[in-house]
């Protein structure tokens, strides 16, 4: 996006997307503030990408916000290992394609004690290959400032988060002695070792990730959309059969069906929907008359009630 | 539109926001309103509910609260207060501790709502809520009136710049609902409401268990009120525009991808901007005209307040992150001293004479605060108070910097009128604050921004606390307006003024 010398002004693109419904628009101008305030006021951030649509639109809201300017900062991925495979290429695809800095991390305990979502429980291995791996990579970049994608309607924990939520220099959270937030003015001011997790999207909810990648016109990761897929159902949830570490457990039989997701994680954790909205109009239109909550088909929320909130605590998004 | 032509039939008791919203277009943008009262009151019960008929609540959600609280209210509804109070310390413990931000929406617009806990520490975590609202739902127990605590958040959401209240006259079916009662109620509101300086009160009679005037009617249980619903009148409420002002820009970002490439990035935080228009550039006062308004999507004729745009000047000139980018016919204060009302939000108070670190849009520096006087919430009245400021305090101040300042008064500009204290020590938010007005104008009459005229009067502070208290001047705070000052000072004023006077 870098503009050569001869380049004095920047013209208009011949064809123009419609512009946004006010109330988008208004999100958008937020997260922009908040990106350009962090951008400005910590020395070294790192945007936290989980190739999500969350991440996705996250990261389209920072290329606007330091437009024509190169995003300032890189993305960092906690690779677990068990991502679905259309993941990570959409991952490398993404990084190419917009010049961006991309730091890839993964625990080395994982393989080492072999700490897999089968071998060991979600909870332990949830807090090993995510929460610890996030940590010993935010240390090793020396990150003061970390971008999210969490929202407030997320989860009953999160609705109390603030836009700059401080962290210790061990990367904890106390829910009880946050920084009061007034108007749309941040304090920046952190002491050494200290960080702050910054969350762009806070106000956003569902409806709206999606209806704006639907105004943007943003590319995701294809498992979003409905198409015939091999499935195993396990503990209620349909899990994707299609990765060779999968094993059949007695008793379970490879599946296919129309199936989506509608958020992605690790592969054995995360269950699919049975659906038919194959793109993104009949996604929203799914949506819009759904009847449960997108956290229905994460294993890691449903350990016991507060589970987001004792994560979130140990330094977890 | 039934809703506004309805409400504007409706008893004398019910000045809906209808009559501004009827005029202009439906607002589209999102509302940020901020809800104010006690679990006695029901407000957890209320949100509840608007939440629930507007079916923010999805069936997960909703399990995991019957399981959690194992019980469900006479209507087979889960325990709403488990729904609102996130964090493991409140539902074990059964309180509200912190602000949090709820979402929902209808067809015609989204909602984000402010809930802050009604008891502990509630000025605290009000003021926090109210910083962005531009309305406040003020929840009133049919049976018990308007309590003092009611008059207590009117006060502090006045305070803070809230110009649209709804009076949510709740349990309405626990005393058969009665219209006289209502009536009583609300038209007490609306008197105390329009002292504060707020005209745009709409009250509304309710039950928020049996979920009438909340989303759906209640007109089979009450045929005498022909008001809004609840979320009829928060549809028809208008979002904060500081459009009519002058131009505003504080600069965050000075972006320079290539050589020939200068842009200044922030959000517009007040008026509109064009390509061609003659701007200035505070504190320095540097002159220049607006090049191109650059953003991602297309270079834009036009920018207006809450934009967040890259700005291109025609000429070379020295910007940094904390100026701010203003019109050149409609400029702000600029000064070393300002007066200021603020609230303190930590245990430590604000504390006279030691110096802060303020921030104000994208600018931080140096400031020492001299308290001036403190609110008594329960008379409504200011007192003299020059010590600690303590926690849940509102006082007025005094700014004194050590580099030049610019601000709008909050009344104008709650963007670049509002600012943040933070304590050098433990870098923690300490304080929030509005500015008023420049410090060492002296009386006469002022013209403000809006291009209307005021008197304004400077008094001992003795006498100018009992007429700013009366009845009589809160009426007219339009026209005039009252500063404290001893003899003393004024005579500093006018031997430091020269020939500003």
């Amino acid at each position: 996006m870098s503009l050569s010398a001869q380049e004095t002004e920047i013209k208009n693109p011949p064809v123009s997307r419609p512009p946004l419904d006010p109330h988008l628009k208004a999100l958008e101008n937020e997260a922009i503030h908040i990106f350009r305030e962090v951008a400005a006021e910590f020395e070294n951030p790192v945007m936290l990408y989980s190739i999500g649509k969350d991440s996705s639109v996250l990261l389209h809201l920072a290329r606007k916000a330091f437009f024509p300017g190169r995003v300032p900062f890189p993305l960092l991925h906690v690779d677990t290992t068990w991502k679905f495979k259309e993941m990570i290429e959409f991952r490398d695809q993404i990084a190419e394609k917009y010049d961006l800095d991309l730091v890839v991390h993964t625990n080395k305990r994982g393989a080492k004690e072999n700490i897999t979502p089968f071998t060991r429980g979600s909870a332990f291995y949830t807090d090993v290959m995510k929460t610890e791996a996030l940590k010993q990579a935010l240390d090793a970049g020396g990150y003061d400032a970390a971008f999210g994608g969490a929202r407030r309607d997320e989860e009953a924990s999160r609705a109390k988060e603030r836009i700059y939520s401080f962290r210790t220099p061990d990367h904890k959270w106390d829910p009880r002695n946050q920084r009061p937030e007034l108007w749309n003015i941040y304090n920046g001011m952190i002491k050494k070792g200290e960080s702050v997790r910054a969350f762009p999207l806070s106000n956003w909810t569902e409806v709206d990730i999606w209806r704006y990648i639907q105004a943007e016109d943003i590319p995701l990761v294809p498992l979003y959309y409905a198409a015939e897929r091999p499935y195993v159902e396990r503990d209620g949830m349909m899990i994707l059969a299609e990765d060779p570490r999968l094993e059949l457990l007695p008793g379970e039989e490879i599946q296919h069906g129309m199936i989506r997701f509608r958020t992605l994680g690790c592969f054995p954790l995360t269950g699919a929907i049975r659906s038919t909205a194959s793109n993104l109009d009949e996604v929203i239109a799914e949506l819009e008359i759904a009847t449960v909550s997108e956290r229905q088909g994460r294993a890691i929320d449903r350990d016991q009630s507060g589970s987001m909130e004792k994560k979130k605590r140990e330094g977890y998004f | 539109m039934s809703a506004t032509a309805t409400a504007n039939t409706a008893s004398a008791n019910v000045i809906p926001f209808a009559e501004s919203a009827a005029r202009v277009t439906r607002d589209t943008r999102p509302l940020r309103l901020i809800t104010c009262g006690s679990v006695d009151d029901g407000k957890s019960t209320l949100i509840g509910r608007l939440l629930w008929d507007t079916k923010a609540v999805k069936e997960d959600q909703a399990a995991t609260l019957a399981r959690d609280s194992g019980q469900q209210n006479d209507l087979g509804l889960p325990d709403f207060a488990l729904l609102l109070d996130g964090l493991q310390a409140e539902r074990e413990q059964g309180i509200t501790i912190d602000v949090a931000y709820r979402y929902f929406s209808t067809d015609r617009r989204s909602f984000i709502v402010a809930d802050t806990p009604g008891h502990e520490q509630y000025t605290r975590n009000m003021v926090t809520g109210a910083s962005t609202a531009d309305l406040a739902i003020l929840l009133a127990d049919a049976r018990a009136g308007l309590l003092e605590q009611t008059r207590r958040h009117a006060t502090i959401a006045a305070l803070m710049g809230i110009r649209q209240f709804v009076l949510a006259v709740n349990k309405i079916d626990l005393i058969d609902y009665d219209k006289a009662v209502f009536e009583k109620i609300s038209h007490e509101f609306r008197e105390f409401a329009l002292a504060l300086g707020v005209r745009q009160i709409t009250s509304i009679p309710m039950s928020a268990l049996k979920g009438e005037n909340v989303v759906t009617s209640g007109a089979s249980a009450m045929p005498w009120y022909e008001g809004p619903t609840l979320i009829e009148a928060l549809e028809l409420a208008t979002s904060r525009s500081t459009q009519a002002g002058g131009f505003r820009l504080p600069v965050q970002r000075v972006v320079r991808p290539g050589e020939s490439f200068r842009g200044y990035q922030g959000t517009v935080s007040g008026g509109a901007i064009k390509p061609g228009d003659s701007v200035s550039i505070l504190p320095s006062g540097t002159v220049a005209n607006v090049k191109q308004i650059v953003t991602f999507d297309l270079v834009r004729n036009a920018a207006v307040a809450g934009d967040a745009i890259t700005l291109v000047l025609d000429r070379q000139v020295d910007v940094a992150r904390g100026d701010v980018i203003v019109s050149i016919d409609n400029q702000p204060m600029t000064g070393t001293s300002f007066d200021a009302q603020l609230v303190a939000l930590q245990p430590g108070g604000i504390e006279p004479g030691r110096r802060y670190w303020l921030k104000s849009g994208s600018r931080r520096q140096r400031v020492t605060i001299e308290p001036l006087s403190q609110l008594d919430l329960q008379t409504g009245h200011w007192k003299s108070h020059a010590s600690v400021l303590s926690m849940n305090a509102i006082g007025k101040v005094r700014l004194s910097f050590d580099e030049q300042a610019v601000f709008d008064a909050y009344e104008q500009n709650r963007s670049t009128g509002a600012f943040i204290l933070i304590d050098p020590d433990t870098l923690n938010t300490v304080a929030g604050g509005m500015v008023t007005a420049k410090r060492g104008d002296v009386g006469g009459i002022h013209r403000g921004r809006d291009g209307e005229q005021r008197v304004v009067l400077s008094l001992p502070a003795d006498l100018a606390e009992q007429l700013m208290a009366s009845d009589l001047f809160a009426n007219r705070r339009d026209e005039a307006e009252i500063r404290r000052m001893t003899s003393a000072e004024a005579a500093e004023i006018f031997s430091n003024a020269g020939s500003d006077i």
